[in-house]
């Protein structure tokens, strides 16, 4: 197994769905992003977005609880399984239609490609597309994810 | 007329906003992360001082949302604001351990009116947060719509 194989490179992986129910909404918002659009129904109605809908922290956030509930390919390279390490950060990230309470979005991941870095010896850059489509097909969020990963 | 403090004509290039500070918890850490990103390093100490981040840690997206209630307590809920439509770039640049007190700073880069929407402008901002040692532990760049001041009901 070759690493390209190991990340699936150029594959679209399913994560599953999530379904952003108004309480959850409400929940997520009251804590970290109390704006009246997240929190209220009755002044969302009168805002921009013309009904409650979730943060767009909050559809950021189910894209990594949905990738992390989704394994990858268990290694069957030569030597040590790579493992996973932190991010050291997004690029355009795109929220591109509300999520309304009670709507299910359907995320996916596409690892893009990766290299070895320099600065960081045994440590590979591994770049991924998120992706998240609502239930009439519209994409509602997208962003490319950078991650280090551990090949020795 | 509006009553917000903050419209589209009250951020000047290259001005800068405090965006106040937070202590982050172990509490509030691991409550983050066994709802939305359950890796070791980000749920127990033993881990996180195992990992290359060095303690228990902040997800990234946790402090993703620690940022935003900064900025909307220190001046977006006192706003035109319209909502953004997402964000160019987010930096992880250090750890954010627990117990560490972070304080933030956005700077306007740029702003412009709308050429479509002539009741909004848009504002770019590079925000960035910094911990007890003065140190950057993240930075975001975005554009954020605001509707002028005469605009705004």
């Amino acid at each position: 197994m070759t690493l390209d194989e190991f990340f699936e490179i150029g594959v679209v992986t399913p994560l599953g769905s999530h379904t952003f129910d108004a309480e959850g909404i409400k929940a997520f918002a009251r804590k970290y992003d109390p704006q009246p659009f997240h929190t209220d129904e009755e002044a969302a109605k009168k805002s921009v977005f013309g009904g409650l809908c979730a943060s767009g922290w909050q559809t950021a956030a189910t894209w990594m609880k949905r990738n992390l509930a989704t394994p990858g390919k268990r290694w069957a390279g030569t030597g040590p399984a790579p493992e996973f390490g932190p991010s050291p950060g997004i690029t355009d990230l795109k929220w591109l239609k509300p999520v309304y309470a009670g709507e299910t979005v359907s995320f996916s991941r596409t690892a893009l490609s990766h290299r070895a870095m320099g600065s960081r010896p045994g440590w590979h850059l591994l770049t991924v597309y998120a992706e998240g489509v609502d239930s009439t097909g519209d994409k509602v969020i997208e962003f490319n994810s950078a991650v280090l990963v551990k090949v020795a | 007329m509006t009553s917000k403090t903050w419209a589209f004509e009250d951020f000047v290039e290259g001005g800068t906003i405090d965006l106040g500070c937070k202590d982050v918890t172990a509490g509030e850490i691991v409550e983050f992360a066994s709802e939305f990103d359950p890796q070791p390093m980000h749920l127990d100490e033993a881990a996180g001082k195992a990992s290359i981040l060095g303690g228990l840690s902040a997800s990234g997206w946790h402090t993703c949302a620690i940022y935003m209630r900064l900025l909307c307590d220190s001046f977006l809920l006192d706003s035109t604001s319209q909502g953004a439509p997402g964000i160019d770039r987010i930096k992880w640049r250090k750890p954010v351990l627990a117990g560490d007190r972070l304080n933030g700073r956005a700077t306007v880069l740029s702003r412009r009116e709308s050429r479509s929407r002539p009741s909004i402008g848009l504002v770019a901002f590079r925000s960035e947060l910094f911990n007890q040692h003065g140190e950057t532990v993240f930075e975001l760049e975005n554009t954020v719509m605001f509707l002028k001041r005469g605009a705004a009901a």
